[in-house]
């Protein structure tokens, strides 16, 4: 994680150049998500139904594959698979410029003919390849790679095509409009496409039992390469088989709504090829359509393993081969917005699934190069129509990058106690430093305020940043000197005694309330106390939240075990589990599932809460909310009266905890406003690393575009999103339960 | 084919800017005449009539030529406003595709809800008789050049004809009207 100067100019050069093309566009398709998939009624069981279809078409894919090879042959075609990219295109180049002896190949949008780059193989050969997807043929001329994986050429505003074109074919009367320019390219192209010998295919979906493929297209370019060439080849990775062609229909219903926002696509084609219309004869063009030419078609399907059939074989990439390429993982997630694939992206892929796809295909070493930038914020989980858990695809493969690229650049002694016994003791300090917070943090309040001096002094924050690479413009964290445990049991412990509680419960003492943010565990003492609860706060671990985001799954692991050991016993006594730190109830209710035993990861689950979400629930039940605060009775912090603006963290939203803070707030009579962003940018240590300052506040410009001017009262959950806030609103926010809380 | 399904279909029809008209069988040729941009290719209808300008049997010229094609459908699926277009040997698929407009003829009764239906019923036929099947949704389309555009590669614009059974309630219709 340490600095990486070229990498952190790139973004920026990125952030400059296309930042805001690809955000407009991203953002777009983002909210025609929402829109989209808000009008089906059986959304989440369409979800559950495809994902199913996948599980079980990998867990057969070896049958599929010999079902499918029967079942195109049976039809006339040909089906060949290749275990590599250089076996691809022999086969196609072999089949093209030699049997066929073709000039021209012309190619509807496919990203495994990117991933192969069979373009360079063919142009090698002599053949011409010609992209017809408009916004591939505007890459293709501009000679410039993809940046999204639905759509290629997001990062180019309308005037920089209207200049290439200008450019490169000197028109007379040069098009400008999108209307003109769309024209301009239908005509070209059309007159490129009658000439073409080959046209080549990607296939989103192929059915085994028929030896039909599915694409997904809007332009009609597809069904043109397919229709004007006699010779058609179809190129799929492996895992776009499904058994039957009834298979499809969930897929159908969920690509466009997942991708760009749309019910669906203008044109679903299915195919059983060689298809059954005649080859227009456009040199011979006055005879009959209709020539009964289709007999002399000819198909072939090649199928490509490259590295799939190995991650069918890895427990935790195995995942990766569910996805169906809709692009939503970039769509929701806030740094691609920010940058586009051309940062957060490998070889081929781009987005939060990429790190699966590269680390399977390409190797860990161009999975590495982007993988930092998935933050973990799992607004991607929900997006993800067969419910990848794409955060984790990542975490593992930032584990993997930790343990295999062990470089002793620094002088480790002096932050041994630093390092956990289950990592490699090569580990980067920035990786460490964030990975092992919660030690930073105990020392910290040990020591403080001496600490949190030092930490401010000028040349000692230059020295972090070289070595930790926490950037030096953040504001460290104040550690307090009384932590939220001490203070507690300090005034004697619980105020409710258990005879007259309505409910027992457990504060669970975060790092972050418990040693810097004490003022909000005080504040949700107060308030769950008002309502009835007797309360205790134990000595319990920290979740492990900040060594999983560095992809120290081991640390991770043995975080999530002394949690447990520390909380089960309250479980088993009756007592709720009541979590003040967002990222934290995610993990026990989200990436324990994978850190813990099956049994103890639910029991856990399922007797958690969020503060606001306990609150809520307790008022539902018969509390009085009176016992809370009400916008009237607010001076002290509260000065602006009932109007509040709050930011929900962004796990806090993928749990499904996120509006509870809300309805708590509207139902004291507070008047809310809810941040539009999803995720703030900070995204737990992110925002702090030296590399990726200036993107993580880009991520959060949106909430200062919302918020940046208003009155109202900024609440936000998250004590990472609140210095975010606070950097970009120039105030640092509350926690809701500090607002509702009764005074001291 | 459901009531439902009808109004829905229209509906849909109608948010994704396809203009539809609606009558007969006998009433067919007509509906396409008022609907077709000159010059005209098509495909012969298995049970109505095209109207005189639309050449049938079209060269490839003709077809090059040609402002409007004319096809059957052979399902239309209410919940998204497509329409299933069937590859043959007479052309249907590119009479479909190289044209300015397309003008496609539905029955009624080939109207199915939902996605679901519509691929139990492509299943079989895939399966036994190696069907090529285009559901289309609306014109051709592309936002690739900076703005939403109609007619990328394929039709700008898109016209149903769409045919009442003969054993149709009447007064059912009406009252979806």
């Amino acid at each position: 994680m340490s600095s990486d100067a070229g990498k952190a100019d790139r973004i920026r050069e990125l952030m400059a150049t296309e930042g805001d093309a690809v955000a407009e566009n991203t953002r777009g398709f983002n909210e025609g998500r929402y829109e989209s998939t808000g009008r089906l009624d059986d959304y989440e069981s369409l979800k559950d139904e495809a994902r199913a279809i996948k599980e079980d078409a990998i867990e057969r894919l070896p049958d599929l594959i010999d079902q499918v090879r029967e079942t195109v042959e049976a039809n006339g075609g040909t089906v060949y698979v290749a275990d590599d990219a250089a076996d691809a295109n022999r086969y196609v180049t072999e089949l093209t410029a030699e049997r066929r002896d073709a000039d021209r190949l012309v190619k509807s949008k496919s990203m495994t003919s990117e991933e192969i780059e069979v373009n360079e193989a063919l142009d090698e050969a002599g053949v011409d390849v010609v992209e017809t997807d408009l916004g591939e043929w505007v890459l293709q001329l501009a000679d410039e790679a993809p940046s999204h994986i639905v759509a290629p050429a997001i990062h180019k505003s309308r005037e920089a095509i209207a200049e290439l074109f200008a450019e490169r074919f000197d028109p007379e009367d040069p098009p400008e409009t999108a209307e003109e320019l769309t024209m301009f390219a239908r005509e070209r192209l059309g007159e490129l496409v009658e000439d073409a010998d080959v046209g080549m295919t990607g296939a989103n979906f192929i059915a085994a039992d028929s030896g039909t493929m599915l694409l997904v297209t809007s332009e009609g370019n597809a069904r043109k390469t397919v229709t004007a060439t006699d010779t058609h080849v179809a190129v799929a990775g492996v895992e776009k088989l499904v058994p039957t062609v009834e298979d499809f229909s969930p897929f159908v219903e969920l690509i466009g709504r997942s991708g760009t926002g749309q019910d669906v696509t203008s044109y679903i084609s299915t195919l059983t090829p060689p298809v059954d219309s005649p080859v227009p004869d456009f040199e011979a063009d006055a005879d009959a359509l209709a020539d009964g030419s289709a007999e002399d078609r000819d198909f072939h399907l090649v199928l490509i393993d490259n590295g799939r059939m190995s991650m069918r074989d890895d427990e935790e990439l195995k995942e990766t081969l569910y996805c169906i390429r809709c692009s939503a993982c970039s769509n929701a997630c806030g740094n691609f917005q920010s940058v586009g694939g051309h940062a957060f992206g490998g070889e081929t892929y781009s987005g939060g699934i990429a790190t699966g796809w590269e680390a399977g295909i390409e190797g860990l070493d161009t999975a590495a190069e982007f993988n930092d930038l998935c933050t973990g914020c799992s607004r991607c989980v929900p997006a993800c129509p067969v419910g990848i858990d794409i955060p984790w695809i990542n975490t593992v493969v930032r584990d993997r990058v930790n343990r295999g690229e062990v470089k002793s650049r620094q002088t480790d002694w002096l932050f041994e106690e630093l390092v956990p016994d289950e990592e490699p003791a090569g580990l980067d300090l920035g990786t460490r430093f964030v990975g092992n917070y919660e030690t930073v943090a105990k020392l910290g309040s040990l020591t403080a305020p001496l600490s949190n001096k030092l930490a401010d002094v000028g040349p000692l924050r230059a020295l972090t940043e070289r070595v930790t690479g926490i950037d030096r413009r953040r504001d460290l964290p104040a550690f307090a000197s009384e932590t939220l445990a001490d203070w507690f049991e300090g005034r004697g412990g619980a105020a409710v005694p258990v005879e007259e509680a309505e409910r027992t419960a457990v504060l669970y003492p975060d790092t972050a309330t418990n040693y810097v943010d004490v003022e909000r565990g005080k504040a949700a003492v107060r308030a769950l106390e008002a309502l009835g609860v007797h309360l205790r706060i134990p000595e319990v671990s920290g979740s492990g939240r900040p060594p999983l985001s560095q992809g120290m799954i081991a640390s991770a692991t043995a975080k999530a075990e002394d949690v447990y050991a520390g909380l089960v016993t309250h479980v088993d006594a009756g007592r709720d589990v009541v979590v003040i730190e967002p990222s934290d109830l995610a993990m026990f209710r989200s990436e324990y599932e994978r850190l813990l035993p099956e049994s103890s990861f639910e029991r856990l689950a399922d007797a958690s809460y969020d503060v606001m979400e306990y609150l809520f629930g307790l008022i539902e039940n018969g509390g009085d909310p009176a016992a809370l605060r009400a916008p009237a009775a607010g001076t002290g912090p509260v000065a602006s009266g009932d109007r509040v603006a709050y930011h929900p963290h962004c796990q806090a939203r993928t749990i499904g905890v996120g509006e509870h803070a809300t309805a708590v707030m509207e139902r004291l009579g507070y008047d809310v406003r809810v941040s539009e962003t999803e995720c703030c940018g900070m995204a737990g240590s992110f925002g702090y690393k030296t590399d990726y300052y200036e993107l993580s506040m880009d991520v959060g410009e949106p909430i200062e575009a919302q918020f940046g001017d208003t009155d109202r009262t900024v609440v936000a959950s998250g004590t990472s999103c609140g210095e975010q806030l606070d950097a970009l609103l120039g105030s640092a926010p509350m926690h809701p339960v500090e607002l509702v809380a009764p005074r001291e | 084919m459901s009531l439902a399904a009808r109004t829905t279909f229209k509906r849909r029809l109608d948010d994704l800017g396809v203009t539809v008209s609606e009558g007969s069988a006998g009433d067919c040729a007509e509906l396409i005449d008022a609907a077709a941009g000159e010059p005209a290719v098509g495909v012969a209808l298995d049970d109505a009539d095209l109207p005189e300008q639309v050449a049938t049997d079209p060269s490839t010229a003709d077809l090059r030529e040609a402002h409007t094609g004319v096809t059957a459908a052979s399902l239309g699926v209410a919940d998204y406003g497509s329409v299933a277009v069937e590859a043959d040997a007479a052309g249907t698929e590119p009479i479909s595709l190289f044209v300015d407009r397309h003008v496609v003829v539905l029955h009624e009764r080939d109207l199915v809800p939902d996605m679901p239906q519509a691929f139990d019923w492509l299943g079989p036929r895939a399966r036994d008789d190696a069907v090529d099947v285009v559901f289309a949704t609306g014109p051709s389309a592309t936002a690739d050049m900076g703005g939403l555009v109609h007619g990328a590669h394929g039709p700008k614009s898109v016209h149903v004809v769409l045919l009442r059974d003969d054993d149709a309630d009447e007064e059912e219709v009406t009252a979806g009207e």
